[in-house]
């Protein structure tokens, strides 16, 4: 007995070397079948051809920090509008002096979603640092109060404006939302229908028909006189096309609640307003907070169609720099570091919403 | 045992009636914000004295559209302009959803393929694109087109018959022949020919049990008809190459810059939503369906056609459709680079005429028709699909 396990030790043999280690995981990954060989291969000569190219483009053959005509000389990509043009690309026309408030202003904004995103800093303290945080940034911006001078909204633009429009929109559209998909739950009939006729109506038309209508329409109807600066009235409509797609989105986790949810809450008493705030809600939105979060993303996106109605977005004043004689044709790299900041704030989001949602199915 | 009457409810806590009251409520101040507003609108648009209602629609143009599927010209109506614009709409709308499929299908296997490199190539794509809004991937296509590529004269010519420039990309196409219309019909004859033998062989299938080759039958009528028509009517060979006359390409068929813009940027963008959408539906159907299906001794080809197909669809559809519907409503985004949608010639008309209500009416009623009609789709699919449990 004592002997047979003893040869069988003797007799192990180690997996052959092509099977294991770096030269295992390519054969296994790569070039597993003829079919995926040649994928391998056809793919790496796509990359060869392309990506040394583009990496002599944007950093070798690069300039970084001269003039305009300097970089029509260069070969390689422009990155100096960006660096000459960076102040206003992200202030727009705030005061050039003042441009230090914006600036605090996002850093309160990124210290606030910093904190945010950890599930154990949810509690009432971090809501009254949101209200403080978001009074504190409408004070800097607008001035007037504390020997700041005000500075008028119409002069507010470029990554600011971005963030505010997103922002502020998505506070205001959530419970917004939350109402409307309440409401198209209801039993009471016309409530009920004025609801779905809401959401349905401004789910079925493109934001830039509601962006229109805020820009050409709104004017008209309010009363003589009555005049709404031109970045609420765009804010208000990313609100109401927010809200809507909030709802659908609630609508789900509403759905999702078992019925027992609802008796058990009248069983013991409560009205309506109690089983929704202390029952259902919490519950409901909790399930739906990874699609929130892909909405908040569309939502942030969205924001860059103000570019339509002429409001000084990030997307606009870069347009405003590429219309400068001295940067003319070099939108290849303007854009593309555009692309990076939407970029960079849509794939944290996205990010953390996979996060999240591996933590709430986790249970707890 | 007394008998008790019972209590009788003050109305202020009975439900029903508080019900009736709340919406009684509610229903008065819609209504007399919509009252309001009306009639602050009328007013405003008494003083700036611009008539009200769809009279304009008779009325001349009087501007050009670069690109129309039907004739117009600066002497049409506004109407037309109009349906010039529509058309426009659903033109491009139509080709991007044709190819987002395609795109997208074939990202969605790419990021599900065992080759690393693959999977990862897609993967990259599919998060850069979805994180970059779709209005500034339409402004930097435009820019490459009108920055990077040449002028006519010096056009870039990468396949025969074909020219890139900064005016556009110019085409070789087929002359027009008369069979050319033929061929069209023979095609849809061809489907309906198609269709009419699925169900024969359905049914013979049922019956006997035995199996006919639908698929190249049906590959082969669709091909086979189109080409024996052309050849029968004489087999036109002819080519309309685009010339360079002056500054411009004549000939041929030529896209302009921003139309190639849009289709790109609008493509690119939905077609990595679609292929998140087709990755969760093929994963959606377990690994056990296609074993058990193997084991019952069906060949591959039929796994995919009866066991898995039919199930990964019934996930795929719905979010799909709603894909397709989301490139349509973003192709409203037309107006923003120049290209003569709907949107953007609704929205020229408003500033000649100043009927901004009527226009962005018109809009609003449009895309509104598009998703009625998608969500009809939907729901009609939707009750097709749901599974029939016992």
């Amino acid at each position: 007995m004592v002997n047979i396990v003893h040869s069988s030790r003797k007799a192990e043999i180690k997996p052959p070397v092509v099977d294991i280690g770096v030269i295992g995981w390519i054969k296994a990954n790569l070039f597993n079948g003829w079919l995926n060989s040649a994928l391998t291969l056809v793919t790496l000569y796509f990359l060869w051809k392309t990506v040394p190219p583009f990496f002599r483009w944007a950093f070798i053959d690069s300039v970084w920090n001269t003039t305009g005509q300097a970089c029509r000389d260069a070969g390689g990509a422009c990155w100096s509008i960006v660096s000459s043009n960076f102040r206003f690309i992200l202030f727009g026309f705030y005061p050039y002096d003042l441009q230090w408030r914006p600036l605090m202003a996002m850093i309160i904004l990124f210290v606030l979603l910093f904190f945010s995103q950890n599930r154990t800093y949810w509690k009432k303290p971090l809501a009254f640092a949101w209200i403080a945080g978001l009074f504190v940034m409408g004070l800097l911006l607008r001035g007037g109060l504390f020997g700041l001078d005000p500075v008028e909204s119409a002069q507010w633009g470029g990554l600011l404006l971005t963030l505010l429009l997103s922002v502020f929109g998505l506070t205001a559209a959530y419970p917004l939302g939350v109402i409307l998909a309440l409401g198209r739950q209801s039993k009471m009939r016309a409530i009920k229908t004025l609801c779905i006729l809401y959401i349905e109506l401004i789910r079925g038309v493109p934001l830039i028909s509601l962006l229109f209508m805020s820009s050409i329409i709104f004017p008209l109807l309010l009363p003589e006189g009555v005049s709404i600066n031109k970045i609420l009235r765009a804010q208000a409509a990313i609100i109401l096309f927010t809200a809507a797609y909030i709802a659908e989105v609630v609508r789900g986790g509403l759905q999702g609640m078992s019925r027992g949810h609802y008796e058990a809450a009248e069983s013991i008493g409560l009205n309506y307003y109690q089983t929704m705030r202390l029952i259902i809600l919490p519950q409901a939105l909790k399930i739906v907070i990874p699609p929130t979060v892909s909405q908040l993303i569309s939502a942030f996106k969205d924001t860059s169609l103000v570019v339509i109605i002429a409001l000084y977005d990030l997307l606009k004043t870069t347009q405003t720099v590429l219309s400068n004689p001295e940067w003319m044709g070099f939108s290849r790299e303007a854009y593309v570091f555009v692309a990076i900041l939407y970029f960079l704030g849509c794939f944290s989001m996205s990010n953390y919403s996979r996060k999240l949602e591996k933590e709430l199915s986790r249970g707890d | 045992m007394k008998n008790t009457v019972p209590e009788k409810v003050p109305f202020w806590l009975d439900p029903k009636k508080r019900a009736i009251f709340f919406q009684f409520i509610t229903l008065c101040l819609v209504g007399l914000l919509g009252y309001y507003l009306v009639s602050n609108t009328l007013h405003n648009l008494e003083k700036q004295s611009i008539a009200t209602g769809f009279g304009f629609i008779h009325k001349e143009s009087s501007f050009e559209i670069g690109e129309s599927l039907i004739d117009y010209s600066a002497a049409s109506s506004y109407g037309r302009a109009l349906i010039v614009g529509a058309l426009n709409t659903l033109y491009l709308s139509f080709i991007g959803i044709v190819i987002t499929v395609i795109l997208g299908t074939f990202t969605g296997v790419a990021r599900l393929s065992t080759n690393w490199l693959i999977s990862r190539l897609a993967a990259i794509y599919i998060e850069v694109m979805q994180n970059i809004p779709v209005l500034l991937q339409l402004f930097f296509w435009y820019a490459i087109f009108y920055e990077t590529l040449p002028s006519p004269r010096q056009a870039l010519n990468p396949v025969a018959g074909v020219f890139l420039c900064n005016r556009g990309v110019a085409f070789t196409v087929p002359k027009t022949h008369p069979v050319h219309a033929y061929m069209a019909v023979a095609f849809l004859a061809g489907c309906i020919i198609i269709y009419l033998v699925r169900r024969w062989a359905k049914k013979r299938q049922e019956r006997t049990g035995q199996l006919f080759p639908i698929f190249r039958v049906s590959m082969g009528l669709l091909l086979g008809l189109p080409l024996l028509t052309w050849w029968m009517g004489g087999a036109p060979t002819e080519l309309n190459m685009p010339k360079l006359v002056g500054f411009n390409f004549i000939g041929g068929l030529t896209l302009s810059p921003e139309f190639i813009a849009l289709l790109l940027g609008l493509v690119l963008y939905t077609s990595a939503f679609v292929a998140e959408v087709v990755r969760a539906g093929i994963q959606s159907v377990s690994k056990g369906q296609t074993e058990a299906a193997m084991s019952l001794g069906l060949r591959p080809p039929m796994v995919l056609n009866l066991v898995i197909l039919p199930q990964a669809l019934r996930v795929i559809i719905p979010p799909l459709t709603s894909q397709m519907l989301n490139l349509t409503k973003n192709s409203s985004l037309a107006v923003a680079i120049g290209f003569p949608d709907f949107v953007s010639v609704a929205n020229t008309t408003i500033n000649q005429t100043g009927q901004a209500v009527e226009g962005v009416v018109l809009i609003m009623l449009l895309y509104l028709f598009f998703s009625l009609l998608t969500s009809a789709f939907m729901n009609w699919y939707n009750k097709k699909t749901t599974l029939v449990e016992r």
